[in-house]
Protein backbone atom coordinates (compact mmCIF):
# COMPACT_ATOMS: atom_id res chain seq x y z
CA UNK A 1 0.00 0.00 0.00
CA UNK A 2 1.58 3.50 -0.54
CA UNK A 3 1.87 6.37 1.53
CA UNK A 4 -1.01 8.10 0.27
CA UNK A 5 -3.77 5.43 0.57
CA UNK A 6 -2.40 3.95 3.95
CA UNK A 7 -2.66 7.86 5.49
CA UNK A 8 -6.63 8.19 3.88
CA UNK A 9 -7.15 4.77 5.26
CA UNK A 10 -5.47 5.73 9.06
CA UNK A 11 -7.47 9.10 8.90
CA UNK A 12 -10.63 7.51 7.53
CA UNK A 13 -10.65 5.18 10.64
CA UNK A 14 -10.02 8.04 12.81
CA UNK A 15 -12.93 10.12 11.55
CA UNK A 16 -15.00 6.46 11.98
CA UNK A 17 -14.10 6.70 15.64
CA UNK A 18 -14.07 9.64 16.12
CA UNK A 19 -17.93 9.90 15.42
CA UNK A 20 -18.29 6.74 17.06
CA UNK A 21 -17.33 8.43 20.25
CA UNK A 22 -19.99 10.99 19.93
CA UNK A 23 -22.11 8.32 19.57
CA UNK A 24 -21.07 6.53 22.52
CA UNK A 25 -21.44 9.94 24.89
CA UNK A 26 -18.78 12.40 23.78
CA UNK A 27 -19.89 15.68 23.03
CA UNK A 28 -20.91 16.52 19.57
CA UNK A 29 -18.16 17.00 16.86
CA UNK A 30 -15.90 16.82 19.60
CA UNK A 31 -14.96 12.48 19.23
CA UNK A 32 -11.40 14.10 19.19
CA UNK A 33 -9.76 17.49 20.10
CA UNK A 34 -6.55 17.27 21.90
CA UNK A 35 -6.98 20.80 23.24
CA UNK A 36 -10.30 20.56 24.69
CA UNK A 37 -8.66 16.88 26.68
CA UNK A 38 -6.03 18.44 27.49
CA UNK A 39 -7.83 20.92 28.93
CA UNK A 40 -10.24 18.42 30.79
CA UNK A 41 -7.50 16.87 32.18
CA UNK A 42 -5.65 19.89 33.58
CA UNK A 43 -9.61 20.91 35.23
CA UNK A 44 -9.49 17.17 36.55
CA UNK A 45 -6.45 17.94 38.42
CA UNK A 46 -7.27 21.25 39.37
CA UNK A 47 -4.96 23.62 38.12
CA UNK A 48 -7.78 25.42 36.78
CA UNK A 49 -11.47 25.42 38.05
CA UNK A 50 -13.66 25.98 35.18
CA UNK A 51 -16.47 23.22 36.56
CA UNK A 52 -17.96 23.08 32.82
CA UNK A 53 -14.89 20.91 31.59
CA UNK A 54 -12.80 18.90 33.88
CA UNK A 55 -12.60 14.98 33.41
CA UNK A 56 -9.61 12.88 32.65
CA UNK A 57 -9.84 12.28 28.86
CA UNK A 58 -8.58 8.56 28.08
CA UNK A 59 -8.40 9.46 25.11
CA UNK A 60 -5.09 11.36 25.74
CA UNK A 61 -3.84 8.32 27.63
CA UNK A 62 -4.63 6.17 24.87
CA UNK A 63 -2.91 8.26 22.31
CA UNK A 64 0.41 8.72 23.87
CA UNK A 65 0.43 5.12 25.12
CA UNK A 66 -0.32 3.54 21.82
CA UNK A 67 2.26 5.70 20.40
CA UNK A 68 4.42 4.57 22.79
CA UNK A 69 3.62 0.79 21.62
CA UNK A 70 3.61 0.67 18.54
CA UNK A 71 7.06 2.76 18.33
CA UNK A 72 8.34 -0.23 20.80
CA UNK A 73 6.92 -2.97 18.39
CA UNK A 74 8.17 -1.00 15.38
CA UNK A 75 11.87 -0.01 17.13
CA UNK A 76 11.40 3.49 16.34
CA UNK A 77 11.10 4.37 19.81
CA UNK A 78 14.17 7.05 20.36
CA UNK A 79 14.36 9.33 23.50
CA UNK A 80 15.50 12.25 21.97
CA UNK A 81 15.68 16.14 22.89
CA UNK A 82 17.08 19.26 23.84
CA UNK A 83 16.01 21.56 20.67
CA UNK A 84 15.26 24.14 22.55
CA UNK A 85 13.23 22.91 24.84
CA UNK A 86 11.97 26.47 26.65
CA UNK A 87 10.79 28.07 23.30
CA UNK A 88 8.77 24.44 22.61
CA UNK A 89 6.94 25.04 25.77
CA UNK A 90 6.01 28.70 25.24
CA UNK A 91 4.88 27.74 21.64
CA UNK A 92 2.64 24.92 23.25
CA UNK A 93 1.56 27.69 25.82
CA UNK A 94 0.69 30.13 22.82
CA UNK A 95 -0.88 27.45 20.27
CA UNK A 96 -2.73 26.10 23.37
CA UNK A 97 -4.38 29.37 24.21
CA UNK A 98 -5.38 30.31 21.13
CA UNK A 99 -6.95 27.03 20.42
CA UNK A 100 -9.07 27.41 23.22
CA UNK A 101 -10.20 31.39 21.75
CA UNK A 102 -11.15 29.07 18.23
CA UNK A 103 -12.71 26.29 20.70
CA UNK A 104 -10.76 23.25 19.16
CA UNK A 105 -7.32 21.59 17.75
CA UNK A 106 -6.71 21.21 14.50
CA UNK A 107 -8.21 17.94 14.76
CA UNK A 108 -11.35 19.39 16.10
CA UNK A 109 -11.46 21.71 13.41
CA UNK A 110 -11.84 18.95 10.78
CA UNK A 111 -14.70 17.42 12.90
CA UNK A 112 -16.30 20.66 13.24
CA UNK A 113 -16.25 20.91 9.28
CA UNK A 114 -17.46 17.39 9.41
CA UNK A 115 -20.59 18.19 11.35
CA UNK A 116 -21.28 21.04 9.25
CA UNK A 117 -19.73 23.87 11.17
CA UNK A 118 -18.91 26.77 9.04
CA UNK A 119 -17.26 28.53 12.24
CA UNK A 120 -14.61 26.18 11.48
CA UNK A 121 -14.35 26.60 7.50
CA UNK A 122 -13.24 30.05 8.56
CA UNK A 123 -11.29 28.62 10.97
CA UNK A 124 -9.85 26.23 8.63
CA UNK A 125 -8.53 29.77 6.34
CA UNK A 126 -7.28 31.05 9.27
CA UNK A 127 -5.47 27.93 9.89
CA UNK A 128 -3.82 27.27 5.84
CA UNK A 129 -2.59 31.66 6.14
CA UNK A 130 -0.95 30.86 9.72
CA UNK A 131 0.77 27.54 8.32
CA UNK A 132 1.87 29.81 4.87
CA UNK A 133 3.48 32.53 7.30
CA UNK A 134 5.66 29.86 9.17
CA UNK A 135 6.42 28.04 5.48
CA UNK A 136 7.90 31.78 4.74
CA UNK A 137 10.52 31.54 7.95
CA UNK A 138 11.07 28.03 7.13
CA UNK A 139 12.43 28.54 3.93
CA UNK A 140 14.58 31.68 5.54
CA UNK A 141 16.17 29.14 7.85
CA UNK A 142 13.72 29.15 10.73
CA UNK A 143 14.91 26.04 13.20
CA UNK A 144 14.80 25.27 16.42
CA UNK A 145 18.25 23.63 15.89
CA UNK A 146 19.15 19.91 16.55
CA UNK A 147 17.87 17.26 19.39
CA UNK A 148 20.48 14.96 20.48
CA UNK A 149 20.18 11.66 22.13
CA UNK A 150 18.97 11.33 25.71
CA UNK A 151 18.53 8.78 28.11
CA UNK A 152 15.74 6.45 28.13
CA UNK A 153 13.61 7.36 30.77
CA UNK A 154 13.60 11.13 29.59
CA UNK A 155 11.94 9.65 26.69
CA UNK A 156 9.49 7.83 28.75
CA UNK A 157 8.19 10.12 30.99
CA UNK A 158 4.54 11.49 29.55
CA UNK A 159 3.74 7.69 29.32
CA UNK A 160 4.60 6.91 32.80
CA UNK A 161 2.14 10.22 33.46
CA UNK A 162 -0.26 8.90 31.85
CA UNK A 163 -0.71 5.51 33.69
CA UNK A 164 -0.94 7.33 36.56
CA UNK A 165 -3.27 9.65 35.35
CA UNK A 166 -5.28 6.26 34.26
CA UNK A 167 -4.90 5.68 37.95
CA UNK A 168 -6.16 8.46 38.89
CA UNK A 169 -9.44 8.72 36.60
CA UNK A 170 -10.16 4.44 38.19
CA UNK A 171 -9.33 5.10 41.40
CA UNK A 172 -11.65 8.82 41.36
CA UNK A 173 -9.83 10.42 44.76
CA UNK A 174 -11.68 13.32 46.06
CA UNK A 175 -8.51 15.94 44.72
CA UNK A 176 -9.66 14.80 41.35
CA UNK A 177 -12.67 16.97 39.74
CA UNK A 178 -15.38 15.64 37.14
CA UNK A 179 -17.67 17.77 35.34
CA UNK A 180 -21.22 17.18 36.55
CA UNK A 181 -22.70 18.82 33.69
CA UNK A 182 -21.45 20.69 30.89
CA UNK A 183 -18.85 19.32 28.03
CA UNK A 184 -16.91 17.68 30.65
CA UNK A 185 -19.44 15.59 32.18
CA UNK A 186 -19.91 14.35 28.24
CA UNK A 187 -17.92 11.16 27.74
CA UNK A 188 -17.52 7.78 26.28
CA UNK A 189 -17.43 4.89 28.22
CA UNK A 190 -13.59 4.42 30.21
CA UNK A 191 -12.54 1.33 28.71
CA UNK A 192 -14.03 2.58 24.85
CA UNK A 193 -12.33 5.55 24.59
CA UNK A 194 -8.85 4.82 25.99
CA UNK A 195 -9.03 1.84 23.45
CA UNK A 196 -10.08 4.54 20.89
CA UNK A 197 -7.34 6.22 21.70
CA UNK A 198 -4.55 3.31 21.51
CA UNK A 199 -5.56 2.69 18.17
CA UNK A 200 -5.30 6.24 17.14
CA UNK A 201 -2.48 6.76 18.77
CA UNK A 202 -1.07 3.40 16.68
CA UNK A 203 -2.02 4.34 13.65
CA UNK A 204 -0.86 8.14 13.81
CA UNK A 205 2.36 6.91 14.97
CA UNK A 206 2.75 4.60 12.30
CA UNK A 207 1.59 6.88 9.67
CA UNK A 208 3.39 10.22 10.65
CA UNK A 209 -0.28 12.03 10.32
CA UNK A 210 -0.53 15.01 11.58
CA UNK A 211 -2.82 18.43 10.45
CA UNK A 212 -0.27 21.17 10.08
CA UNK A 213 2.13 19.03 8.15
CA UNK A 214 0.04 18.04 5.58
CA UNK A 215 -0.94 21.49 4.80
CA UNK A 216 2.79 22.83 5.07
CA UNK A 217 3.77 20.34 2.98
CA UNK A 218 1.25 20.80 -0.23
CA UNK A 219 2.60 24.51 0.22
CA UNK A 220 6.12 23.75 1.06
CA UNK A 221 6.80 20.75 -1.46
CA UNK A 222 3.93 19.94 -3.51
CA UNK A 223 3.22 16.73 -1.74
CA UNK A 224 0.25 15.66 -0.82
CA UNK A 225 0.66 12.31 1.26
CA UNK A 226 0.31 13.84 4.51
CA UNK A 227 -2.63 15.73 3.85
CA UNK A 228 -4.58 12.37 2.56
CA UNK A 229 -5.12 11.77 6.35
CA UNK A 230 -6.76 14.73 7.10
CA UNK A 231 -9.09 14.12 4.12
CA UNK A 232 -9.43 10.89 5.21
CA UNK A 233 -10.30 12.01 8.52
CA UNK A 234 -13.10 14.89 6.98
CA UNK A 235 -14.74 12.23 4.79
CA UNK A 236 -15.69 9.77 6.90
CA UNK A 237 -16.26 11.89 9.85
CA UNK A 238 -18.68 13.66 6.97
CA UNK A 239 -20.27 10.27 6.07
CA UNK A 240 -20.92 9.65 10.05
CA UNK A 241 -22.55 12.56 11.25
CA UNK A 242 -24.97 12.41 7.99
CA UNK A 243 -25.51 9.01 8.84
CA UNK A 244 -26.25 9.16 12.75
CA UNK A 245 -28.17 12.99 11.95
CA UNK A 246 -25.26 15.11 13.46
CA UNK A 247 -24.79 17.06 10.42
CA UNK A 248 -26.26 20.21 10.34
CA UNK A 249 -24.53 23.13 7.91
CA UNK A 250 -24.68 26.66 9.32
CA UNK A 251 -22.87 29.36 11.15
CA UNK A 252 -25.29 29.44 14.38
CA UNK A 253 -26.02 26.84 16.65
CA UNK A 254 -22.96 24.59 16.44
CA UNK A 255 -21.74 22.36 19.26
CA UNK A 256 -19.11 24.25 21.30
CA UNK A 257 -18.58 26.69 18.70
CA UNK A 258 -18.69 30.63 18.78
CA UNK A 259 -19.39 32.24 15.29
CA UNK A 260 -17.10 35.40 15.81
CA UNK A 261 -15.64 35.09 12.63
CA UNK A 262 -12.57 37.39 12.83
CA UNK A 263 -11.25 35.50 16.02
CA UNK A 264 -12.06 32.15 14.63
CA UNK A 265 -9.64 32.95 11.76
CA UNK A 266 -7.00 34.66 14.23
CA UNK A 267 -6.89 32.40 16.36
CA UNK A 268 -6.34 29.63 13.99
CA UNK A 269 -4.05 31.59 12.11
CA UNK A 270 -1.95 31.43 15.39
CA UNK A 271 -2.40 27.57 15.94
CA UNK A 272 -1.21 27.03 12.72
CA UNK A 273 1.68 29.19 12.34
CA UNK A 274 2.83 28.45 16.16
CA UNK A 275 2.18 24.46 15.17
CA UNK A 276 4.53 24.62 12.19
CA UNK A 277 7.04 26.53 14.69
CA UNK A 278 6.48 23.15 16.46
CA UNK A 279 6.85 20.96 13.78
CA UNK A 280 3.47 19.51 14.26
CA UNK A 281 0.00 19.67 15.23
CA UNK A 282 -0.87 18.81 18.79
CA UNK A 283 -2.30 15.55 17.88
CA UNK A 284 1.42 14.85 16.18
CA UNK A 285 2.96 16.19 19.41
CA UNK A 286 1.69 13.42 21.77
CA UNK A 287 2.49 10.70 19.32
CA UNK A 288 5.96 12.10 19.39
CA UNK A 289 5.36 12.07 22.90
CA UNK A 290 4.94 8.97 22.96
CA UNK A 291 7.82 7.97 20.62
CA UNK A 292 10.04 8.85 23.44
CA UNK A 293 10.70 12.45 21.99
CA UNK A 294 11.02 14.48 25.09
CA UNK A 295 10.59 18.17 23.44
CA UNK A 296 7.21 17.00 22.49
CA UNK A 297 7.04 16.15 26.37
CA UNK A 298 7.58 19.87 26.94
CA UNK A 299 5.21 20.92 24.45
CA UNK A 300 2.48 18.73 25.45
CA UNK A 301 3.40 20.22 29.45
CA UNK A 302 2.98 23.90 27.28
CA UNK A 303 -0.93 22.56 26.61
CA UNK A 304 -1.42 21.87 29.69
CA UNK A 305 -0.15 25.17 30.98
CA UNK A 306 -1.58 26.96 28.53
CA UNK A 307 -4.89 25.38 29.26
CA UNK A 308 -4.97 26.24 32.98
CA UNK A 309 -3.67 30.12 31.71
CA UNK A 310 -6.74 30.44 29.20
CA UNK A 311 -9.54 29.37 31.95
CA UNK A 312 -7.99 31.35 35.18
CA UNK A 313 -7.58 34.35 33.23
CA UNK A 314 -10.42 34.33 31.12
CA UNK A 315 -9.09 33.75 27.56
CA UNK A 316 -11.42 31.20 26.91
CA UNK A 317 -13.94 31.55 24.45
CA UNK A 318 -17.49 30.82 25.41
CA UNK A 319 -19.55 28.88 23.03
CA UNK A 320 -22.31 30.78 21.53
CA UNK A 321 -25.89 30.28 23.03
CA UNK A 322 -29.00 31.27 21.39
CA UNK A 323 -31.78 32.67 23.97
CA UNK A 324 -35.47 32.11 22.95
CA UNK A 325 -35.97 35.58 21.58
CA UNK A 326 -32.93 34.82 19.14
CA UNK A 327 -29.87 36.76 20.63
CA UNK A 328 -26.68 35.07 20.97
CA UNK A 329 -24.61 35.32 23.77
CA UNK A 330 -20.80 34.01 24.31
CA UNK A 331 -18.13 34.32 21.59
CA UNK A 332 -14.50 35.00 22.85
CA UNK A 333 -13.81 37.23 25.70
CA UNK A 334 -11.66 40.30 25.36
CA UNK A 335 -9.15 39.18 27.26
CA UNK A 336 -8.78 36.32 24.54
CA UNK A 337 -8.88 38.72 21.76
CA UNK A 338 -6.04 40.44 23.53
CA UNK A 339 -4.41 37.72 24.23
CA UNK A 340 -4.48 36.35 20.52
CA UNK A 341 -2.98 39.12 19.15
CA UNK A 342 -0.06 39.05 21.54
CA UNK A 343 0.46 35.27 20.93
CA UNK A 344 0.96 36.22 17.49
CA UNK A 345 3.23 39.33 17.92
CA UNK A 346 5.27 36.79 19.99
CA UNK A 347 4.65 34.15 17.76
CA UNK A 348 6.85 36.39 14.73
CA UNK A 349 9.23 37.33 17.45
CA UNK A 350 10.07 34.02 18.45
CA UNK A 351 10.28 32.82 14.23
CA UNK A 352 12.34 35.79 13.28
CA UNK A 353 14.39 35.38 16.04
CA UNK A 354 15.34 31.34 15.27
CA UNK A 355 15.27 31.48 11.08
CA UNK A 356 19.31 32.32 9.87
CA UNK A 357 20.58 29.81 7.01
CA UNK A 358 22.38 27.07 8.99
CA UNK A 359 25.72 26.01 7.69
CA UNK A 360 24.42 21.97 6.79
CA UNK A 361 25.58 21.62 3.49
CA UNK A 362 29.56 20.22 3.51
CA UNK A 363 31.30 20.04 0.00
CA UNK A 364 33.26 17.05 -0.04
CA UNK B 1 29.98 14.96 -3.59
CA UNK B 2 27.90 17.14 -1.27
CA UNK B 3 26.60 16.07 2.06
CA UNK B 4 23.41 17.33 3.84
CA UNK B 5 23.72 16.67 7.55
CA UNK B 6 20.42 16.63 9.21
CA UNK B 7 21.04 14.83 11.79
CA UNK B 8 18.97 16.02 14.59
CA UNK B 9 16.60 18.12 12.69
CA UNK B 10 13.21 17.32 12.45
CA UNK B 11 10.82 17.27 9.70
CA UNK B 12 10.44 19.55 7.38
CA UNK B 13 14.07 20.51 7.83
CA UNK B 14 15.85 17.14 6.28
CA UNK B 15 13.35 17.55 3.35
CA UNK B 16 13.90 21.27 2.69
CA UNK B 17 17.51 21.24 2.99
CA UNK B 18 17.62 18.19 1.05
CA UNK B 19 15.49 20.09 -1.99
CA UNK B 20 18.24 23.16 -1.16
CA UNK B 21 21.16 20.69 -2.20
CA UNK B 22 19.49 19.43 -5.42
CA UNK B 23 18.09 22.71 -6.58
CA UNK B 24 21.25 23.00 -8.83
CA UNK B 25 20.30 19.19 -9.66
CA UNK B 26 23.82 17.30 -8.99
CA UNK B 27 24.06 14.22 -10.07
CA UNK B 28 24.75 12.24 -6.19
CA UNK B 29 24.07 13.81 -2.93
CA UNK B 30 24.28 11.81 0.64
CA UNK B 31 21.98 13.15 2.97
CA UNK B 32 22.62 12.09 6.70
CA UNK B 33 19.32 11.71 9.38
CA UNK B 34 18.64 10.04 12.70
CA UNK B 35 15.02 9.33 12.59
CA UNK B 36 12.55 7.11 10.70
CA UNK B 37 10.09 9.78 9.79
CA UNK B 38 12.79 11.92 8.41
CA UNK B 39 14.23 8.79 6.56
CA UNK B 40 11.23 8.48 4.79
CA UNK B 41 10.46 11.92 4.26
CA UNK B 42 13.91 12.40 2.07
CA UNK B 43 13.49 9.11 0.71
CA UNK B 44 10.05 10.15 -0.85
CA UNK B 45 10.99 13.30 -1.59
CA UNK B 46 14.18 12.08 -3.54
CA UNK B 47 12.10 9.64 -5.62
CA UNK B 48 9.69 12.28 -6.43
CA UNK B 49 12.78 14.24 -7.82
CA UNK B 50 13.88 11.56 -10.14
CA UNK B 51 16.40 10.20 -7.83
CA UNK B 52 17.36 6.73 -6.67
CA UNK B 53 17.99 6.69 -2.89
CA UNK B 54 20.46 4.05 -1.07
CA UNK B 55 19.74 3.66 2.73
CA UNK B 56 22.31 2.74 4.79
CA UNK B 57 21.91 2.21 8.75
CA UNK B 58 24.53 2.32 11.31
CA UNK B 59 24.20 2.99 15.11
CA UNK B 60 20.14 4.72 14.66
CA UNK B 61 21.22 7.11 11.82
CA UNK B 62 21.33 6.91 8.43
CA UNK B 63 22.76 7.34 5.54
CA UNK B 64 21.13 8.29 2.31
CA UNK B 65 22.49 8.16 -0.87
CA UNK B 66 20.38 9.95 -3.57
CA UNK B 67 22.00 9.55 -7.23
CA UNK B 68 20.05 9.50 -10.50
Amino acid sequence: MNSKKALFSAGAVIGLIAVALVWFGNPQNMGFCIACFIRDIAGAVGVHRAEAVQYIRPEIIGLVLGALLMALAGKEFQPRGGSAPMTRFILGVAVMIAALVFLGCPLRMVLRIAGGDLNAVVGLVGFIAGIAVGVVFLKRGYSLKRTYQMPTLDGLWLSAVQIALLVLLVAAPAFIFFSESGPGSMHAPLLLALAAGLIVGGLAQKTRLCMVGGIRDVILFKDWTLLMGFLGILVVALIGNIALHYFKVGFIGQPIAHVDGVWNFLSMTAVGLGSVMLGGCPLRQLILSGEGNADSAVTVVGYFVGAAIAHNFGLASAATAVAEDGTLSGGPSAAGKVATVIILVVLVIIAVANSKRQETVKEG
Amino acid sequence: MKTVDARGLSCPQPVLLTKQALADKPAELTVLVDNATARGNVQRFAGNQGYQVEIREEGGEYSLLLHK
